[in-house]
């Protein structure tokens, strides 16, 4: 039994001890340890690390609900926890929605899903290399990042963080798993012009500092010179970076159970709202060999599984947590976090499918690193004239049910003439319907490979290949 | 109880492992939130946390090391770890780090706050969010909802300079929105703000909110937007309501005043900044009317403190000056790497995370107008008030901002609604064409400010009245 399902028992224990079978507690217990090496002007000046161990419970007595956290593991802060969780519940108004509590359930784990970690039993792919990477190991990645940029000034992170986790309730329902991840994210810079790479992983194994260097230098000193364009709407190629912003705003104000409840979604299930090459799911648990990004039971201890978002082009489901569910009649599918209450609940591990490798022409290998990334060189082929785009910045929304958000590109953006890169572009703003850019016959292209990409949380990934859209409205330039 | 024995180890243990600087803050914090969705109570949350965060400098190499355990022993383990990271920082290492002086001493500060805002009984709170979200509800909203959000801070903070202080901070906020669904949009009216408004104060701040009043006026206007017309697309004369100023503050000149982005240590994620530290003292930022103060000092705003957490002694300075850069936002290895001799401006979002330079109380003095005479002085405009969106580059120039509603000026009046009301621009353009000042201040408060990795959440305030500017670019739409 690890130390979190025993801290998870206790506190369980402790309501029994204090009301009896009354009250209906849960308890999630998550142990966490986070080391984060991050360098600016090609020199390490931030290097942090924490071990915290939290300890949420969330009760109902009598027909109310309160939750409380604590970081305090000693015998007198866990029961100062439930003392303090019990008064909130015995104050607070009536709550008629309460879902209930998640029944005993098995965990959705197999060799097809890794990750759970061998406090279960199952050992599928959980790195514990990563789990103890040290500081040296980081600072290595860092260094050869540097070096690989040739003499580019350079910034960014490489991350680890290993997680263990415990959850219990008053219904007898107990599981636990453990998992690592690693990830860099860096950018050089030359001229005033940026590149970034950016690579999530279970490995830190995985993570080759020198390529991820190479790569951002390469886009850098591509993107020297930028010509300004004038706004208006261009057919694009997203790299996998600007994907990935786009799967999480969609997660986050589409597939949204609590939004989708209130009608503030653009979801609509079985209704063909994207191009018929769009499939997206949530997947974390891994797949492909993958070890999974996150635990293998959400913050009510509900089993997490892979849950198809949009298959070619329908939309066939939006994330629960238990009330969100119950609320519209359906089953959690296990995106509970301990504020999914207030913000709804969440797909933090989106996926977009990429297009089976055959339905594209194959290319001889690029003669010299360029601004391309090698995923999208089939789809910049195919462009007339367009933009290629690395990254996505300061995405917002301008209205959460047509998901217009406005934002900037970053980190290099290139015109595409004739299947070919002319010129660097400056950084330009757009104000742009996601869901519309991804409509039914706005997909021209999708691309083959899938990147594994970090999001500034850790836990939090995302899997895009690059894209090839017919529209993209543009709003505003570096001149205003 | 005083945590300074346990700061002082693991400062110690620093010390003794080879740091040639070192500093510790203890934090135990409270947390207490509500919110309420169509008159019930949708979550209640109360936190409690505890932990010691350790920064060493060995060479120039910085390490930090947090732990949950206020232990004597957990302490020097920390201080110990704390190297042992700052030794591998130095692996791939900067230049030479200095520090300013911070005016180390010994030293004790607590907000002010009449009613503590924890011993406010839950049943109280919960009636005031059910009761606002029940009026607005009632007034026409489809979806009412409402928050209030409490942090109770109590630091010990001890460095190898001689610095032992120790604060309180307590800081709350409310507020309550209603949603109006239309065809394929939503429509949205907060109160008192985006968010709610939030300060270093007691209960008394959320009372003065008066929530249930105020809420369905804010039902009223979500519904007519849905059927107002669009903010017509061109350039005019644009009126912020101060809310709405205060972000622009907190985006175009707060963040882009940060000597961290100046300097690049932001470069890969939260960006750089357009200012040139050459040009620190002469280059011309805004408008004769433009003055924003650094001052962490203002009672009750949500970016005040005693001391920051390196320290330094809270103290009011210029940013801008008659519309010229005069000043900037400074951390102790900042400031010497710029050759500056202030600090004052670093914090942290709690005892696990590196204190880093950020936002205290950012804000504009005020000007001689009133808004009614701005407006009645526009012949033609657009008057926005209430955040909904917020975008700026990552060099603090290019920004777009959404409004949750507008109202057109004609011939010195205010008119018909607008909906979907936006405006963007250049951030020195902006501020340069601003011609006309309010004095009808208020601090408001952020705080959701995100910087840093791994991410933190800022607590920062902006003291803001309306302003016209002119020539502005309104009306972007999808």
């Amino acid at each position: 039994m690890s130390v979190e399902l025993e801290l998870a028992g206790r506190v369980v224990g402790l309501v029994r001890a204090a009301l009896g079978s009354a009250a209906h507690a849960e308890v999630l217990v998550e142990h966490n340890a986070e080391a984060l090496t991050r360098f600016a002007n090609s020199a390490i000046h931030q290097n942090v690390a924490e071990a915290t161990t939290t300890v949420r419970l969330r009760l109902h007595l009598d027909g109310r609900s309160s939750a409380g956290a604590t970081t305090i593991t000693t015998a007198d802060g866990l029961r100062t926890l439930v003392d303090r969780t019990v008064a909130a519940a015995r104050l607070s108004p009536p709550d008629p929605t309460w879902p209930g509590l998640t029944p005993p359930t098995p965990l959705h784990v197999s060799a097809g899903h890794p990750g759970s970690g061998e406090h279960s039993g199952l050992d599928f792919g959980f790195d514990e290399a990563t789990a103890r990477a040290d500081p040296g190991e980081r600072a290595a990645r860092v260094r050869d990042f540097v070096r690989a940029a040739g003499g580019l000034e350079t910034a960014g992170f490489c991350r680890t963080v290993y997680a263990s986790a415990a959850f219990a309730n008053s219904d007898g329902h107990a599981v636990e798993g453990r998992t690592a991840e690693a990830a860099m994210d860096g950018i050089a810079r030359v001229d005033g012009s940026d590149g970034v790479a950016r690579l999530a992983s279970g490995r830190l194994g995985d993570i080759d500092g020198a390529a991820l260097g190479a790569r951002a230098a390469a886009k850098a000193r591509a993107a020297r010179n930028p010509m300004e364009l004038p706004p208006g709407r261009y057919e694009v190629v997203l790299e996998p970076e600007a994907v990935a912003d786009m799967l999480g705003n969609l997660a986050f104000f589409g597939f949204n159970g609590k939004l989708f409840n209130q009608r503030q979604s653009f979801a609509e299930l079985d209704v063909e709202q994207f191009d018929p090459s769009v499939t997206i799911v949530d997947d974390p648990l891994g797949s492909r060999g993958e070890p999974a990004p996150g635990l293998p039971f959400d913050g009510e201890g509900t089993p997490r599984r892979t849950l198809v978002l949009v298959r070619d082009g329908v939309t066939k489901a939006v994330a629960h947590d238990r009330r969100s569910a119950a609320e519209a009649g359906t089953d959690s599918t296990g995106h509970a976090w301990e504020e999914s209450r207030v913000w709804g609940p969440i797909a933090t591990s989106t996926r977009l499918e990429a297009a089976p490798a055959a339905t594209e022409p194959a290319l001889p290998p690029a003669t010299e690193p360029g601004p391309t990334a090698e995923s999208a060189r089939p789809l910049v082929a195919h462009v007339e004239r367009g933009l290629l785009i690395t990254d996505f910045w300061y995405t917002r929304v301008l209205d959460p049910k047509s998901l217009v958000i406005t934002g900037l590109t970053r980190n290099g953006v290139w015109l595409v003439e004739d299947g070919e890169v002319t010129s660097a572009v400056g950084n330009m703003r757009f104000t742009q319907s996601y869901p519309q850019a991804l409509g039914i016959g706005m997909v021209r292209g999708i691309g083959s490979e899938s990147v594994l990409l970090p999001d500034r949380w850790s836990g939090v990934r995302f899997a895009a290949p690059a894209v090839h859209l017919a529209s993209w409205n543009f709003t505003g330039n570096a001149s205003g | 109880m005083s945590h300074f024995d346990e700061a002082y180890s693991a400062v110690q243990a620093a010390l003794d492992a080879g740091a040639r600087y070192a500093d510790a803050r203890i934090m135990v914090r409270r947390t207490e939130s509500m919110t309420a969705r169509d008159s019930d109570v949708e979550d209640l949350s109360s936190d409690e946390s505890a932990g010691l965060g350790v920064r060493a400098l060995v060479g120039s190499g910085w390490g930090f090391y947090a732990v949950p355990d206020l232990s004597d022993a957990a302490a020097r383990a920390a201080g110990r770890h704390a190297v042992q990271i700052a030794a591998a920082s130095a692996t791939v290492p900067g230049p030479p780090i200095d520090l300013v002086p911070a005016g180390a001493g010994e030293a004790s500060w607590a907000s002010d706050c009449a009613v503590d805002p924890l011993s406010v009984p839950l049943s109280t709170k919960g009636d005031l969010l059910v009761g606002a979200t029940a009026a607005a509800k009632a007034a026409g909203a489809d979806i009412a909802e409402a928050l209030y959000r409490i942090w109770d801070t109590r630091k010990w903070f001890v460095s190898s300079d001689g610095h032992r202080i120790d604060q309180h901070i307590r800081e709350c906020g409310a507020g309550v929105w209603a949603s109006a669904i239309g065809d394929g949009e939503v429509q949205r009216r907060s109160w008192p703000s985006y968010g709610g408004q939030f300060g270093t104060r007691g209960w008394e701040l959320i009372e003065e909110l008066d929530l249930i009043a105020n809420a369905p006026r804010m039902a009223e206007e979500a519904r007519a937007l849905v059927t107002a017309p669009l903010c017509p697309a061109g350039e005019t004369a644009l009126i912020l309501g101060g809310e709405q100023l205060a972000l622009q503050i907190h985006e175009s000149v707060g963040h882009a005043i940060e000597l961290d982005r100046i300097l690049g240590w932001e470069a890969a994620f939260a960006g750089t900044s357009w200012l040139d530290l050459e040009k620190l003292g002469s280059l011309r930022y805004g408008s004769e009317l433009m003055n924003i103060t650094i001052d962490p000092r203002i009672p009750g705003a949500l970016g005040s403190f005693g001391y920051d957490d390196e320290g330094t002694p809270a103290t009011k300075r210029d940013a801008v000056r008659n519309g010229i850069w005069v000043g900037v936002l400074a951390g102790r290895d900042s400031a010497a790497v710029a050759g500056l001799d202030y600090a004052g401006s670093v914090r942290s979002d709690g005892w696990a995370r590196l204190p880093m330079v950020r936002m205290t109380n950012v804000g504009l003095e005020p000007g001689p107008h009133t808004l009614d005479e701005i407006v009645a002085a526009t012949d033609d405009g657009v008057l926005m008030e209430t955040n909904r969106s917020w975008s700026i580059d990552d060099r603090r120039l290019n920004f777009q901002f959404g409004c949750e509603i507008g109202y057109e000026v004609k011939n010195g009046r205010r008119g018909r609604l607008l909906r979907n009301p936006t405006y963007t621009g250049i951030g020195p353009k902006f501020w340069q064409s601003m011609d006309m000042l309010s004095s009808e201040t208020i601090a408001w408060g952020t705080p959701n400010c995100g910087k840093g990795q791994p991410g933190q959440v800022g607590h920062t305030g902006h003291p803001a009245a309306p302003a016209r500017f002119t020539n502005v670019r309104v009306g972007v739409h999808g």
